[in-house]
């Protein structure tokens, strides 16, 4: 049943379905139920803070004017426990320090693109390649695989990133490599498996048997049939890498201060519960939506390309 | 049926070392422990003499085996800011996160399974939508930005509940709803889909066309069969569990486990957190192992894979 009324060769031979489809409403629900369209929205206002964050930000996100401190948002009319008046120039606010609460969002929407992207691709990256030597090879490479993939899974991550912390002290760095480290099991252990099932399918074995080599097997054969898992996966893990990163600079062992991280945003907002709640609800909210975007987005991408993966 | 549970435990037991591995390497890049005793009056030969009692005049692998075999007889060094058993200090926060734990499980179980129900059986009313839309935020929201809120909200602004520090039954209310919040909206969703499932299975249908009611086809055939998956999802959550418990404990200032971790990040206390991720670790493995042999036993199918 088509629904697409942009085809022009579709609305010549189907004019019916376009006279019935006509109602402007009923398309629009229609692509609302069909699309993502809110979550995509969402993500794509976080990609254009995250690249132009330092054109985009009205005020500087580090330092902010000691007499501006403390503004409630602009709908609010007076702050409930300082009683000073919103400011046209902080929309959302500021902290006790003056410092503008939307510009610090938008910078925090840099630094989690920033480190979401490293991690995805290096994990991606390195879990694939593990993932098929592991699958095509088997044996001993397997073996050592899927033990390194079981104590990824098996021991719990905050509390060996909380033990790293302790002995390296808290840096971008190490944040991004403990993340990596934990995220490329999820793309091995999917990838070996579909290795294994393609392995046995006759084109590889015809491969086998014209000669080629392994390499040439895996990199041409086995490699194009596994990444639409590959994208599956990322676009599943998206979503929770954010929150995780989010939950370790809100613990303060994420991204250092005074960089402006969602997570350390909401911490500091926490200590001002009682006086200054838009310091706290606002970074929070952001982290809300972006996570819920990437998941819904990821969803929505598997049932594409992947319905199989939807045990994940 | 045996030969799955040793395979399980075999797997459990590699793990476990693998991660005893991963923490002593850890423990030795700390730092020499000799520095805590350091003072202007130390000689050489007394530090020569610590590096022998505590073993660090031998090579790696026999430093291992000792702190291994210390670790065995659940003997994690002293700890730094207690100065009493590393051990000790996490035992006794121990019942604290228990108790929170158990808070948690009862609003997820109490929460996501009547709804989760509810919502496979009114499929497509209101009720669905809003039980639908709450697994789905309920599972993006992040836990340290629930509890603020909830504690804004029913701490600050209407002053209902206490805001953490334990104290009687109500201090408990909003962190274990923290804690469970996730849960409940994973048990909503897989109760849910296990309630379709089983509703448009033969044997409910069977039950339909003998003419039993829709009561009796939900409460006798269709519940007792939904229930048993997400219960045995309850392992899979214990990762959610612990990573919500550092989180919750820190909101709410819980003297758990949680917090115990994170304040031994800012002490450098590396005995604790140690003996945390050992303990956290065989903790997980041991439930997780539980679940599979549970799982075994309820479903035949499994035995034979």
């Amino acid at each position: 049943m088509a629904t697409r009324t942009d085809s022009s060769t579709e609305s010549v031979t189907r004019p019916m379905v376009v006279r019935e489809r006509g109602n402007p409403f009923r398309v629009g629900w229609q692509v609302l139920r069909r699309y993502p369209v809110l979550p995509a929205i969402i993500v794509v206002l976080l990609v254009i803070a995250a690249a132009f964050a330092p054109w985009l930000a009205p005020h500087d996100p580090l330092v902010g004017k000691l007499r501006d401190q403390d503004r409630p948002p602009i709908w609010q009319e007076s702050s409930p426990i300082s009683g000073k008046e919103p400011l046209w120039d902080y929309p959302l606010g500021t902290d006790p320090l003056g410092r503008d609460m939307l510009s610090r969002i938008i910078w925090g929407a840099r630094y989690s693109m920033l480190i979401a992207s490293i991690v995805l691709i290096s994990g991606a990256l390195g879990g694939t390649i593990l993932g098929l030597i592991a699958g095509y090879f088997g044996g001993i490479y397997d073996e050592i695989l899927m033990r390194m993939v079981d104590l990824t899974l098996g021991v719990p991550f905050i509390l060996v990133a909380l033990a790293t912390v302790v002995v390296f002290g808290s840096s971008m760095v190490l944040i991004i490599a403990l993340l990596i480290l934990f995220s490329w099991s999820g793309f091995a252990r999917q990838v070996r498996a579909e290795t294994l099932r393609l392995k046995a399918a006759d084109y590889v074995a015809l491969a086998i048997v014209a000669g080629a080599s392994s390499n040439r097997i895996v990199t041409r054969h086995v490699l194009p049939g596994v990444t639409n898992t590959v994208l599956v996966i990322a676009s599943l893990a998206i979503g929770q890498l954010i929150l995780t990163e989010a939950t370790l600079s809100f613990l303060g062992v994420g991204i250092p201060k005074p960089r402006p991280a969602w997570g350390s945003m909401v911490a500091e907002g926490r200590d001002y519960i009682n006086t200054s709640y838009w310091m706290a609800l606002f970074p929070g909210l952001a982290i809300f939506a972006v996570v819920f975007a990437m998941n819904f987005l990821g969803d929505w991408i598997r049932d594409r390309l992947d319905p199989r993966l939807r045990q994940l | 049926m045996r030969k799955l549970i040793a395979r399980r435990l075999l797997a459990a037991v590699i793990v476990l070392l693998l991660a005893s591995v991963l923490v002593f390497a850890l423990s030795r890049m700390s730092g020499d422990p000799r520095h805590l005793f350091l003072s202007e009056y130390t000689t050489d030969e007394q530090w020569e003499a610590w590096g022998r009692e505590f073993g660090l005049d031998k090579p790696y692998y026999e430093q291992y085996f000792r702190w291994l075999s210390g670790a065995i007889l659940l003997d994690f060094d002293i700890s730094v800011k207690e100065q009493i058993p590393a051990t000790t200090v996490v035992l006794r926060k121990i019942p604290n996160t228990l108790q929170l734990a158990v808070g948690a499980y009862v609003f997820a179980i109490v929460l996501g399974i009547p709804l989760g129900i509810l919502s496979a059986i009114l499929r497509g009313t209101f009720l669905d939508l809003f039980a639908r839309g709450f697994a789905l935020l309920g599972q993006a929201m992040p836990g340290f930005w629930l509890g603020i809120m909830l504690i804004l909200i029913f701490a600050v602004w209407l002053e209902w509940l206490p805001a953490g520090e334990k104290g009687d039954l109500r201090s408990l209310v909003l962190p274990s709803i923290t804690l469970g919040w996730y849960a409940a909206a994973a048990f909503l969703r897989l109760t849910r889909s296990s309630m379709l499932e089983i509703l448009d299975s033969e044997f409910v249908k069977l039950a339909r066309a003998k003419g039993a009611s829709q009561t009796a086809v939900i409460l006798k055939h269709a519940f007792r069969n939904a229930i048993i998956v997400p219960l045995t999802f309850a392992g899979v959550f214990l990762t959610a569990l612990i990573t919500g418990a550092v989180v919750t404990e820190t909101v709410f200032g819980w003297p758990g486990l949680g917090r115990l971790a994170v304040q031994s990040v800012f002490g450098t206390d590396f005995p604790v957190i140690s003996a945390i991720v050992m303990f956290a670790t065989a903790g997980y493995l041991g439930m997780n192992l539980l679940v599979d042999i549970l799982y075994g036993i309820l479903d035949p199918r499994i035995r034979q894979s």
